[in-house]
């Protein structure tokens, strides 16, 4: 695959590492979750079959966190965004 | 006879350049140009090797990647298994032989070196047939970066084998023309012998360029053998050619069956007449030229069979020039022979029955099924595929990366239809890349409209035997088989193949994978559209796997990295140890030392007087900002905010499941300024760790993370006496205890170099860290042997302070931890802080399992034999005697030693609830016998901690 | 091995395999997904508990998912109980299996080495031979040069990058015929009067009050009293027709494989710290597995430089195999828990049955995981072996942690 990074523009999937599904924010105050609730936040993650939006980091480079949209049908990448920033398209 | 199937003058053979080879033992002489399967022919040897079930003889049915079964088996220059005669080139010292299907591989150290290359183009043009090569030059008109690949050892593609005038000349000298004015363009490659073999995502192709084994022996030594392309491009143009296929029909295997197409490459490419008398099948208007021509080359064409009722008639006229018998609505039925066809049976088809059969005498049948194009990257790049009943084949339909595909790869069947592809989509991919771009003017060639081709797969047999209709020749498949495999209940050709084994060969089912999906469709009664094909996957020829590792080998294999000492401990004659990518300094065995014995002497020089060793590889994070401290909170069990500058504290990591993941130290530089220690294995992780938080959970923190562990160089100064050697070269920094106590550390000038000295122990005795830069390192190091030198000042390495630090009850984590065990496992509540509301991992803690009194703890173990070494990994056992299995396991040992301190061994385990089991006896089981161990606690040596302070 | 291992000859297969009915409008029990699992699901049902109104329904053809595209390694030597329970039962089904299926799955036990190449990759070896034998399990630990004994190309030169300092060794494991297993479950299956039903896409699960009622399909309404999910690389997206999220991602595996070669490996070989499995299979080639693409991927296919990565790795132990070729690669997905274990079990819907989440190494427990499932099923109960691998222990943190624990994959 071919990632847009942010920060540096497009390079060899090889540059850069998986961090799986984006947007799942650590909570608040795990300490008044239940123990399921935390079981969530800790393992159980979306695994759609179609656009996925994901993290990535570059670590052979800039070293930088961002999220990608990318098809798991296809592998295409439909967007590439900064943290932080809400995906651009879904 | 020499190349009595030579012809006198034609073909693109360099006569001066004769080269002798030899094949089964038998030498033979081919030329420059040749391959082996030409010169093979040439030389009148039809048969090269044997079917790998039915040993019956076989020949060569074709002249490129697609043979599937002349394979050899290479010996000299060097051994290579499993090639297909037909694209290996004839060179000096090639000696080869036949094989039945298997190669074999030799014990002999491949010398050759493979490397690799990255490349990136605007345009990728694959192919350099009449098709790829108008689409290069149209892109490199338009002043696209262009790469330009063939496979095979000259451009031009079918054009080799050509003979009709192109813009009034040889096709050869259009081909020349194209190829100059490409090798005059800045920005084009032109790389012939280099096969595409994989089209990945985001148009990244992957190609293996063969450069020296067309030179034999005479191949230059530094010169790589075979060279992977890694090509990413904007846009890709396959112009891959098509495969000619056989039809199924008994006895179709033997030697002299060959494809019509690969006959005018012999003659024309190659000067080789395929055989003496022949005979034609064709379902298409292709195997009327190879007829036509050789029957223009002087060998009788006793009969034309046409499957189709009609035939063209342009084609019976020319036919009938050459005095070739045009049988229409006619099939070849069958063969006799032996080593080789003596003679053909043809017979009329009508209605799916045959009648009047008529033996004729050739010794050779040129065939033709029709064309697969050659979709195999088109089908990789996720491309869609169509069945096209006029071509009964698959074409290509939607295409999901930028690619364009044209002439006979999209189906294109005439020359002219090639080259106007070739102008068409070169333009069209120059101009998705943003150039414009005019399709280089189509040269001049002669127009003709081709008749539709049948869907022939099968020849019927009256009898019904179908146990010598070869679908696959490669792996021996016939239509009995498949018709087994559809009685059996099967339909799928995906399962037809897998029952059958049709298309697993080396080469992949070119020329039987699509006549299987024919020939189940004819049994089933069905659209070959219905059933479609097996999928295409990369290679699309075979690779080696030396090209494929590329440099990666040897000691590039994984980077080595050493610290700025290595070559001290060399000199000292370390041993080294593997610790991620870092060799470590084992133990630094005396000559007629074992490792037992370097290790008790450097355990005994460290509690007793004074040892040194290299820490440089402990990962080391700086960490700044203004949030520094409240981000160390985060990620540490331990509190590290009120951490005083010029302090140092352990720290423990967790991951959120609330798992011990790494350990290590901080030092408080300033108010906002830390550095961390990590394990010499996880320094990359935790530093990757450390980023994902701040960086997608925390980015309003200010925190700046930077890896400083190849900046300092960090020397441990461990033993009762290091205090007295630091003082020799520290100057006027006071090292009492309290002007430097425990777990502190201060700037220093140490014969004359910057360092910064840290009191921390991972031994228990009295011990400085001294860092300094990197480039210092030696310097400093042999200050202090020198300065310790009349104390015995002794090297130690990580088997020592393994030994030591287990002695205290320190756990490795990655060894006495497995990713299963928490701090409170470990003992370390100490270093869980009950004050800050959260931290990674805390809300772990709570949970049922992970609460559970009687988890796995870390505890100490003396055997009851003092002598007694445990095995580390053996399993812990409540009882002396051992039930019958499963047993139930209370544990295991994860550290084991001798101590010179103690005496004795002693270990360290995880057992479950072992805290609440100290003193009392449990077993481990050592080649399978369970031997008494009394369960202690951890810290085995100077409980009161009173050795630290000197 | 024995001669029998390397005759290149195709064992004559059944001339007869299943039918291929259409599918009915309800059944007892809808097993969705007809790979190894589902298959030998359904054998059991028929065979131990003697429900055979059961239909198996494939969006495909038959065993085309990671069935027909695992590298076959079969072994019980797990580090943990939990997994060693299970596995082990597995390998005992496996040593009947052909008779039992009364079909030719070409197991062969040639044995499996799982190489150490650091002090480290020792201690974890040492642990889990003992765990191993202690449970039952056959396991010994090899030096290098027993290690040689058993695979005489093994490079266990000191001087390469990192050296082999000793192995596990497994005489009872080996490999099968991937195909033969799955054609050899469908058959006995089949014959037992379960429908297996190909081409037929579960688009949707029903569920009443609770309780689940039946699937929605390509081929129309299967109603069911029991479904049982079966779905490997996909199961994520089944449970989510259910409304049930699975701490399982789905990734890409490749593996690839050579041309025919004289015998020249006669065992198999796992080096997890090199990324590479191997064994030369019974016609003759040699068949080779990486590890995973990182990425979330239903694509059955990966990049390149993972099996560049493999490959290299591979030339370090065995020098040999430089000019063999690479004649297919190619992938499958692969259905990964955050502890490496697969989960069996009931689900919060009633009738409602989860096996997934065997990752890389579900070929081995085919027979173990259709048995216990089976019984699962029809009881309404975890099987015991299955106990430990619930989808609570995610919740309790009671993990079957092969990952951390062992880090040996398939
Ligand atoms: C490259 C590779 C190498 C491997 N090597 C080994 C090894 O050496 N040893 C080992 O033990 N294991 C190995 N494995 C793992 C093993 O293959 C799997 O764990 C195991 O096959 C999974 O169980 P299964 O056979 O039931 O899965 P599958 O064969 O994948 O079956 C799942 C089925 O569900 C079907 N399905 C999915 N969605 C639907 C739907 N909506 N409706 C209907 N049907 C559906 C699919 O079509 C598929 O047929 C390997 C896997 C791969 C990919
Ligand atoms: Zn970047």
């Amino acid at each position: 695959m071919l990632i847009e990074c942010p920060w540096c523009g497009p390079r060899d999937e090889t540059e850069f590492h998986y961090g799986g599904q984006a947007h799942v924010s650590y909570p608040d105050d795990p300490s008044v979750l239940t123990d399921e609730q935390w079981a969530r936040y800790l393992f159980y993650r979306d695994n759609p079959q179609g656009r996925f939006a994901e993290r990535w980091c570059h670590g052979s480079a800039c070293r930088r966190w961002f999220n990608a949209v990318r098809d798991t049908r296809t592998h295409q990448i439909v967007a590439t965004y900064r943290t932080g920033e809400s995906a651009p398209v879904t | 006879m020499d190349n009595e199937f030579r012809l006198a003058n034609a073909g693109r053979i360099d006569r001066d350049r004769p080269i002798p080879f030899v094949f089964d033992g038998t030498e033979y002489l081919g030329y420059a140009g040749d391959t082996l399967a030409s010169a093979l022919l040439a030389n009148g040897v039809h048969q090269v090797s044997r079917g790998v079930h039915s040993c019956r003889p076989r020949g060569i049915l074709a002249s490129g990647v697609t043979e599937p079964c002349a394979l050899v088996q290479v010996e000299e220059p060097f051994d290579e298994p499993t090639l297909a005669a037909t694209t290996v080139e004839v060179c000096a010292g090639l000696r080869a032989r036949g094989l039945s299907g298997k190669g074999a591989l030799t014990s002999r150290p491949d010398p050759a070196r493979y490397d690799t290359m990255y490349a990136h183009a605007d345009v990728l043009v694959v192919g350099g047939g009449p098709t790829g090569l108008l689409a290069a030059l149209t892109a490199a008109r338009a002043g696209a970066r262009v790469m330009l690949l063939d496979d095979q050892s000259e451009l031009g593609g079918d054009l080799l084998a050509e003979t009709a005038p192109l813009e009034g000349r040889p096709p050869i000298a259009w081909v020349s023309g194209v190829c100059a004015e490409l090798a005059g363009c800045q920005d084009v490659t032109v790389l012939p012998r280099t096969t595409a073999f994989g089209y990945y995502d985001d148009n990244y192709v992957v190609a293996c360029e063969r450069r020296t084994d067309h030179l034999g022996t005479a191949a230059p030594e530094r010169t790589s053998r075979q060279r992977m392309w890694c090509i990413r491009a904007r846009a890709v143009v396959l112009a891959t050619g098509a495969h000619e296929r056989s039809v199924a029909f008994s006895d179709n295997d033997r030697p002299g069956v060959m494809l019509a197409a690969a006959a005018r490459t012999y003659l024309h490419r190659y000067g080789v007449l395929p055989g003496r008398r022949v005979v034609v099948f064709t379902t298409n208007d292709g195997a009327y030229q190879a007829a036509i021509d050789l029957a223009g080359a002087g060998v009788p064409v006793t009969a034309l069979a046409d499957a189709r009722p009609e035939v063209p008639d342009d084609l019976a006229k020319a036919c009938a020039a050459a005095d070739i018998e045009v049988l229409a609505g006619h099939v070849v039925a069958g063969t006799r022979g032996d080593a080789r066809i003596s003679g053909a049976c043809l017979a009329e088809l009508r209605d799916g029955r045959l009648q009047g059969h008529r033996e004729v005498d050739c010794d050779t049948v040129l065939v033709s099924g029709g064309w697969n194009p050659a979709v195999h990257l088109f089908s990789q790049a996720g491309g869609g595929l169509r069945y096209d009943s006029q071509l009964a084949a698959f074409v290509p339909a939607r295409a999901r990366q930028r690619v364009f595909v044209g002439g006979a790869a999209r189906g294109a069947v005439t020359l002219a239809d090639c080259l106007a592809d070739g102008a068409r989509i070169g333009a069209q991919a120059s101009r998705t890349v943003g150039l414009s771009a005019d399709a280089a003017p189509m040269p001049a060639v002669l127009q003709r409209t081709p008749t539709p081709s049948t869907a022939l797969w099968l020849v019927p047999d009256p009898s019904g035997d179908y146990r010598r209709h070869y679908v696959d020749l490669a792996r021996d498949a016939t239509v009995a088989d498949i018709v087994r495999a559809t009685d059996a209940g099967l339909r799928s050709v995906e399962h037809v193949k897998r029952y059958t084994t049709v298309g697993t060969g080396h080469e992949q089912g070119k020329t039987s994978g699509v006549l299987a999906t024919g020939v189940v469709a004819t049994i089933l009664g069905v659209d070959p559209a219905e059933l479609g094909t097996t999928t295409f996957r990369p290679p699309y020829t075979p690779v080696t796997f030396a090209a494929l590792a590329g440099t990666d080998r040897g000691a590039l294999h994984d980077p080595v990295r050493v610290t700025a000492l290595h070559d001290w401990h060399v000199a000292a004659g370390a041993m080294f140890e593997n610790v991620g990518q870092w060799k470590r300094p084992w133990y630094y065995p005396r000559p007629g030392e074992d490792m037992a014995a370097a290790v008790w002497r450097e355990c005994v020089a460290a509690r007793r007087s004074v040892a040194m060793m290299d820490a440089s590889t402990l990962g080391k994070i700086d960490v700044q900002g203004r949030d520094a401290a409240e981000f160390l909170d985060r990620v540490y069990t331990t509190m590290m905010s009120t951490l005083r500058v010029g302090r140092i504290r352990y720290g423990l990591m967790c991951r959120a499941d609330g798992m011990v993941f790494d350990d290590g130290t901080v030092i408080r530089l300033a108010d906002n300024h830390f550095l961390l220690t990590t394990t010499t294995g996880n320094a990359a992780a935790v530093l990757d760790w450390l980023e994902e938080w701040l960086q997608t959970e925390w980015p309003h923190l200010r925190v700046y993370l930077t890896s400083v562990t190849e900046h300092w160089s960090t020397v441990a100064l461990v033993g009762p006496r290091s205090r007295t050697v630091l003082r020799r070269l520290a100057g006027d920094l006071a090292l009492d205890n309290a002007s430097f106590p425990f777990m502190a550390w201060r700037d220093a000038t140490l014969a004359g170099t910057t360092a910064r000295v840290c009191r921390i122990s991972f031994s228990g005795e009295l011990a400085f860290e001294i860092n300094v830069p990197w480039r210092h390192a030696q310097r400093i190091w042999t200050e202090l042997c020198d300065a310790g030198a009349d104390l015995g000042i002794t090297p130690y390495g990580t088997e020592t302070m393994h030994v030591l630090r287990a002695e205290k009850g320190y756990p490795i984590i990655g060894q006495d931890t497995d990713g299963t065990v928490t701090p409170q496992d470990l003992g370390l509540d100490w270093a869980v802080s009950k004050k800050k509301r959260d931290f990674i991992g805390k809300r772990s803690f709570s949970r049922p399992d992970t609460a559970r009194g009687d988890r796995k703890h870390l505890v100490g173990l003396l055997p009851v034999d003092p002598d007694l070494l445990l095995p580390e990994g053996c399993q812990l056992v409540a009882d002396a005697e051992l039930p019958a299995p499963p047993v139930p396991m209370l544990g295991h040992v994860t550290s084991s030693y001798r101590s010179p301190a103690l005496g004795r061994t002693f270990a360290l385990a995880l057992v479950e609830a072992g805290r609440h089991r100290v003193g009392r006896r449990i077993h481990a089981v050592v080649d399978d016998r369970p031997v008494p161990v009394i369960v202690t606690d951890p810290v085995f040596y100077d409980k009161e901690g009173a050795r630290r302070d000197g | 091995m024995t001669a029998q291992d390397t005759a290149d000859a195709v064992p004559e297969l059944p001339a007869t395999l299943w039918r291929d009915p259409e599918p009915k409008r309800g059944y007892d029990v809808v097993i969705v997904g007809g790979g190894g699992h589902g298959l030998a699901t359904a054998y059991y049902l028929a065979r131990n508990h003697g429900i055979t109104d059961v239909a198996v329904v494939d969006k495909g053809w038959l065993a085309g998912g990671n069935m027909a595209r695992n590298t076959t390694i079969i072994r019980s030597n797990y580090l943990l109980d939990a997994s060693a329970g299970i596995y082990e039962h597995a390998m005992k089904l496996w040593e009947g299996l052909a008779d039992d299926l009364d079909c030719p799955i070409l197991f062969s036990q040639r044995g499996v080495l799982n190489l150490a190449h650091s002090p480290q990759d020792v201690r974890e070896g040492v642990r889990r031979v003992n765990a191993n034998r202690l449970n039952g399990i056959d396991a010994e630990w090899l030096d290098p040069r027993q290690a040689l004994e058993i695979c005489p190309i093994l490079n266990i030169s000191p001087d390469v990058r990192y050296p082999v300092l000793g192995a596990t060794y497994q005489p009872r494991a080996g490999i099968a015929r991937h195909d033969y297993v799955a054609w050899g479950f469908a058959r006995a299956a089949d014959r037992l009067g379960v429908d297996l039903i190909q081409d037929c896409e579960v688009t949707g699960i029903e569920v009443d009050s609770g309780r689940v009622t039946g699937v929605s399909t390509t081929r129309g309404l299967l109603t069911a009293r029991k479904v049982a999910l079966c779905a490997a690389g996909h199961s994520s997206v089944l449970a989510e027709m259910a409304g049930l999220r699975l701490p399982v991602q789905s990734h890409p595996l490749q593996a690839l494989v050579s041309e025919l070669l004289e015998p020249v490996h006669p065992t198999v070989v796992m080096s997890n710290a090199v990324h590479v499995y191997v064994s030369q299979a019974h016609k003759g080639e040699l068949v080779m597995g990486a590890g995973i693409d990182q990425y979330n991927s239903y694509a059955q296919r990966g990049g390149l430089h993972v099996i560049q990565r493999q490959l290299a790795a591979a030339l370090e132990l065995f020098p040999i195999f430089a000019r063999a070729h690479v004649l297919r690669t190619w992938g499958g997905i692969v259905d990964v828990t955050p502890d490496a274990s697969a989960i069996l079990g009931l689900t919060p819907i009633d009738g409602l049955y989860l096996n997934c989440g065997w990752g890389t190494g579900g070929f081995k427990a085919t027979p173990g995981a259709g048995w216990c499932y089976a019984d699962t099923i029809a009881n309404g109960v975890p099987h015991p072996l299955a106990a430990p691998l619930t989808l609570e222990r995610f919740a309790t943190g009671a993990l079957v942690d092969e990952h951390g624990a062992a880090a040996v994959a398939h």
